[in-house]
């Protein structure tokens, strides 16, 4: 048993829901008691979809045990296929259902419908929803283009005059910023001269999951979804695939440069014209003067691994941020976070354990949080700025707005979002300046934010405040002079915590753990004015 | 608008044939849009302080806590999810081992739990892991600090508000027993907001009941004993176990419509009085202030909904109570009341007041009674945070039935935000220009 508070991802049954809820023409049909059925609201509120999720759900009771689940689940299929006739019917079992071992998949079967019947075995005490959302598109398009696969494709007639076809694969219902991010890529796309021939799931029918091997090669958005279809693909059909992921400025270049290259395109075009081509803003605002003040903030990455790496990638390269630590829910692709941490020379944080995300997050005390909604959370508690860049978010989390995170204008609205919840560059500096001025102090927070950003240097006054109040109320220290000594077990004088409080509460935490951090390795047990002041020349070496 | 129908609120039951009390009942068995008894726990768990709610399940189970309580993740929850894994059920760890590490575990990181419900899941039902032993095992392990208690919250068994119902019959078969002799003293159960409890408890201290308790208390430890000098009243509409529960102590009912409405409230009231040999008169004395504020507030709305036509989804149990309100005292018409579960005897005295012929349905097959909706297409549709969007989005104004759950809406003073619930999806509509 894991003890669980808050959850990264539901189990893999909603994943297949978001594939279900993501496609035309298809319908689900779940072995689920009544509970269950709170998935709906994840779709309809949301994500604010205006229909139900086409699921259908055999609500079974207690009663039902000892009698026939299954003369149940068969009477729900074929109610729900006479009253949608869908073109495809999913079928599976929710945790309960997996087990009374019903067989959803042979049941189905023996009522022999007309149309193709997906079974799918969804572990629900091992696995997750990604891997369910992952399992089950791979699932549907093995299922539907098994007749086709007879006669591999293993060398794909040349193609010519035409233009280049691709397919774009991953984009599921509730993803994060999935709808957007389809026609930002489908227009960068069509600007190197490349087409989209089918987009799935999201939006995609039976017969487009059937014409999936008409295109020359796919594109893997998000391979949390779409990986083990893209291989299947791969080996079947000989279509080679992309899975750069397009997300800030470089991996848009990278991902034009692959995407040229595996379509057969010329590159050696230079990047600048590409840049120009695409719209890409966000690299200039990041090199303008203004956005100085971002150099070297310290900043937390947290999410599904594919936003993770990306994000590590802007906020080091694009931004000029430090990374002080990333991690990842998602144990399948650690090895890319992992990966990536490696070359920041940070430690990953592999868990989808809530609690230690945000014991790491105390530990860091980073200047900026990137996260998901848990995150957001963490750091709205810990008054530290945040914006969400990764699934699981909630509904704030899709904008009426096109706000898209891949191509350029994703990178365009990424700098916008990142830098945001941050103060501005001359006005970080005023404040400190003028820290006494009774209206323009750190507490009134940045001037672009809403009263809401006020919690935030409060917040932080609040951590230091008990730290001040004891060291004014215990007699001042004598020096101690120890060999090594733990960060932790130092202690401020009076005038030393007073002078660390006229320091910009944004760099505050970061003082504070680099003097202790220096003292300790001094073997202060105190630290006094003079170690203050050492610590900072020592640091601005 | 003060027609009340002549009802000795402090008479056992209503005569037959009056009002829908015996009306006949659309009983469906189909797909349900409900949720499972967990979901109580979103609200029981801000309620009881001293307490926390470990719920035994899947990560299903934990998702859907997360869901509906997604908005209160700031706060940190007094309930988790131990999450059955693989291992449990291949036998490679003992569940009962694993249990007690998690409860120390829990245990350590919150010290200040003075009561831990152990909250049983489908899977766990179905793999028949026995939580009472468990429970008992774990009380005696942590005795004196912690209480361990268990009940079901699972989807096979429990709808929506059937979880407060397993959770305070869980607290309730707890209490000592009192003895005979004991003074007679009056018990309100079901959970309420801490405003409606203190205004209702002010009332009945005027009304001259001196001694009150509220089921669950505010701590764990708030309960007094139970036994026939107990006269139990319930505030909500879904508590027939718990109510088996007092029963068996010796407690002894009252019945009464729910305290929802100025006209509810009025005869909940008056229905306690009597049960302590209480004056109509005087009770007509203190509650005429409140009363009238009620009145006035309803009065203000009214109009917006008067002749309105309203279509319930079977979610709360609180469907009955809240279409006697929605017709007696603002006018509306019911073109179904759907409810998970009728308990016909606990309903009377509001099925006595609902008009005769007031279409009732109890369970569900959702997707014949979305065909009844579109077809009747209701003025104002309640129902469950699955369907709202969807049902806008065909141009049908919902109110969504959780807000009823997460709202002080009993009593006087809350008789008016009652009403202002059901006519804001309209007024926004009239505000936005929406034609249905
Ligand atoms: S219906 Fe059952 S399995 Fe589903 S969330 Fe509720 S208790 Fe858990
Ligand atoms: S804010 Fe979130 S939790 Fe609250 S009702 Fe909307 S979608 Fe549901």
């Amino acid at each position: 048993m894991k003890l669980a508070v808050w959850t990264y991802e539901g189990p893999p049954h909603v994943g297949a829901m978001r594939i279900a809820t993501a496609m035309k023409g298809v319908h689900f049909v779940l072995h689920a008691p009544q509970g269950d059925t709170y998935a709906d609201l994840l779709f309809t509120m949301i994500e604010r979809r205006d229909r139900r999720p086409p699921v259908t759900y055999t609500t079974f009771q207690a009663r039902d045990l000892g009698g026939d689940t299954a003369e149940l689940f068969k009477t729900a299929v074929q109610n729900a296929y006479a009253r949608y006739k869908p073109d495809a019917l999913l079928v599976g079992a929710s945790c309960t259902a997996e087990l009374i071992q019903d067989d959803p998949g042979g049941l189905a079967d023996a009522l022999a419908l007309p149309i193709p019947v997906v079974a799918l075995e969804l572990p629900s005490y091992q696995k997750k929803e990604n891997w369910g959302a992952a399992e089950t598109f791979y699932q549907i398009v093995r299922a539907l283009n098994g007749a086709t696969a007879a006669e591999p494709k293993a060398a794909r007639a040349p193609r010519g005059d035409r233009r280049p076809v691709c397919n774009l694969l991953g984009p599921t219902a509730l993803g994060f910023r999935h709808r957007d991010d389809i026609t930002e890529v489908t227009k960068l796309l069509a600007s190197i001269g490349v087409d989209v021939g089918v987009v799935a799931p999201l939006g995609a029918g039976v017969d487009d999951i059937r014409r999936l091997s008409d295109a020359d090669f796919n594109i893997v958005l998000y391979p949390e979804i779409a990986a083990p279809a893209a291989d299947w693909l791969k080996r079947t059909f000989g279509q080679p695939f992309v899975s750069i992921v397009p997300i800030g400025a470089g991996a848009t270049r990278d991902f034009i440069t692959k995407v040229r290259e595996v379509a057969g395109l010329p590159n050696g075009v230079d990047s600048a014209a590409d840049d120009d081509l695409a719209g890409l803003r966000a690299p200039w605002y990041a090199r303008s003067i203004d956005s100085t003040y971002l150099t070297g903030k310290r900043v937390f990455i947290f999410g599904d691994a594919t936003h993770v790496v990306a994000a590590a990638r802007i906020a080091s390269t694009e931004l000029g941020f430090e990374v002080a630590g990333i991690g990842t829910y998602t144990r399948e692709h650690a090895r890319d976070v992992r990966a990536a941490a490696t070359a920041l020379g940070v430690e990953a944080l592999i868990t989808d354990d809530y609690l230690e995300v945000e014991a790491r997050i105390i530990a860091l005390q980073p200047e900026l949080v990137l996260g998901t909604q848990m995150e957001r959370h963490i750091a709205k508690r810990l008054g530290i700025p945040s914006a969400v860049i990764s699934a699981p978010v909630h509904v704030q989390d899709y904008p009426a707005r096109y706000a898209p995170q891949m191509g350029a204008e994703g990178a365009n609205v990424i700098f916008d979002t990142w830098v945001h919840p941050l103060m501005m560059g001359l006005e970080e500096h005023l404040i400190t300046l003028f820290k006494d001025d009774f209206e323009f102090h750190e507490g009134s927070g940045a001037s672009h934010l809403h009263a809401s950003a006020k919690a935030a240097p409060a917040t932080t006054e609040t951590a230091d405040a008990p730290r001040a109040e004891a060291a004014a109320t215990r007699p001042e220290p004598e020096q101690i002079r120890i060999d090594a000594l733990d960060p932790a077990l130092v202690r401020w004088s009076a005038d030393a915590e007073a002078e660390l409080r006229k320091i910009p509460f944004f760099v505050r935490g970061r003082a504070r753990r680099n003097t202790e951090t220096f003292a300790a390795s001094r073997g202060f047990g105190v630290i006094t004015l003079e170690t203050l002041y050492d610590a900072k020349a020592h640091y601005s070496r | 608008m003060n027609d009340l129908t002549p009802v000795d609120a402090a008479s056992a039951a209503p005569a037959a044939g009056v009002g829908c009390v015996d009306a006949p009942v659309l009983r469906e068995r189909g797909q349900r849009e409900v949720f499972c008894g967990l979901t109580g726990i979103v609200w029981l768990h801000r309620k009881i302080q001293d307490a926390f709610f470990l719920i035994v399940g899947s990560r299903t189970c934990a998702h859907l806590m997360q869901s509906a309580a997604g908005v209160m993740i700031f706060a940190e929850p007094r309930f988790a999810t131990a999450i059955i894994e693989e291992k449990d059920l291949a036998g490679l760890a003992d569940m009962n081992d694993e249990l007690d590490r998690i409860v120390a575990q829990l245990i350590s990181r919150r010290p200040d739990i003075k009561l831990l419900f152990l909250v049983g899941s489908c899977p766990s039902e179905v793999i028949k892991l026995d939580l009472k032993r468990a429970a008992g095992r774990l009380s005696r392990i942590h005795a004196p600090t912690l209480k361990v208690l268990n009940y079901s919250g699972s989807g096979i068994e429990t709808t929506f508000t059937q979880g407060e119902d397993a959770c305070l019959a869980a607290i309730a078969g707890d209490l000592t027993p009192a003895a005979p002799a004991e003074a007679t003293h009056l018990l309100v159960a079901g959970c309420l907001a801490d405003i409606v409890e203190d205004q209702l408890r002010r009332m009945l201290l005027e009304i001259g009941i001196s001694s009150v308790d509220f089921l669950p208390g505010r701590n764990s430890g708030d309960l007094p004993a139970i036994g026939p000098g107990t006269r139990y009243l319930l505030a909500q509409p879904f508590l027939t176990d718990t109510a088996r529960i007092l029963d068996g102590l010796g407690a002894r009912p009252i019945l009464a419509p729910f305290p929802l409405g100025a006209e509810g409230t009025f005869l909940w009231l008056s229905a306690a009085a009597s049960a302590f040999g209480i004056d109509q008169a005087h009770v007509d004395r203190v509650t005429a202030p409140a009363r009238a504020r009620a009145e006035a507030a309803l009065a203000r709305i009214r109009p917006r909904l008067e002749g309105k036509s309203i279509f319930f989804f079977p979610d709360s149990q609180l469907e009955p109570p809240l279409a006697r309100f929605v017709t007696r005292e603002l006018g509306m018409v019911c073109v179904e009341v759907g409810s998970p579960y009728l308990n016909r005897q606990q309903l009377a005295p509001d099925l006595a007041l609902l008009p005769a012929g007031t279409p009732l349905s109890e369970g569900q097959d959702v997707d014949r009674q979305l065909d009844r909706c579109r077809a009747a297409r209701p003025d104002l549709t309640v129902c469950g945070l699955g369907l709202a969007n969807p049902l806008e989005a065909e141009g049908l104004a919902t109110k969504w039935s959780i807000e009823l759950l997460f709202s002080p809406i009993q009593g006087f003073e809350q008789a008016g935000d009652l009403a202002a619930l059901f006519a804001r999806p309209l007024v926004r509509r009239e505000l936005l220009g929406v034609r249905s």
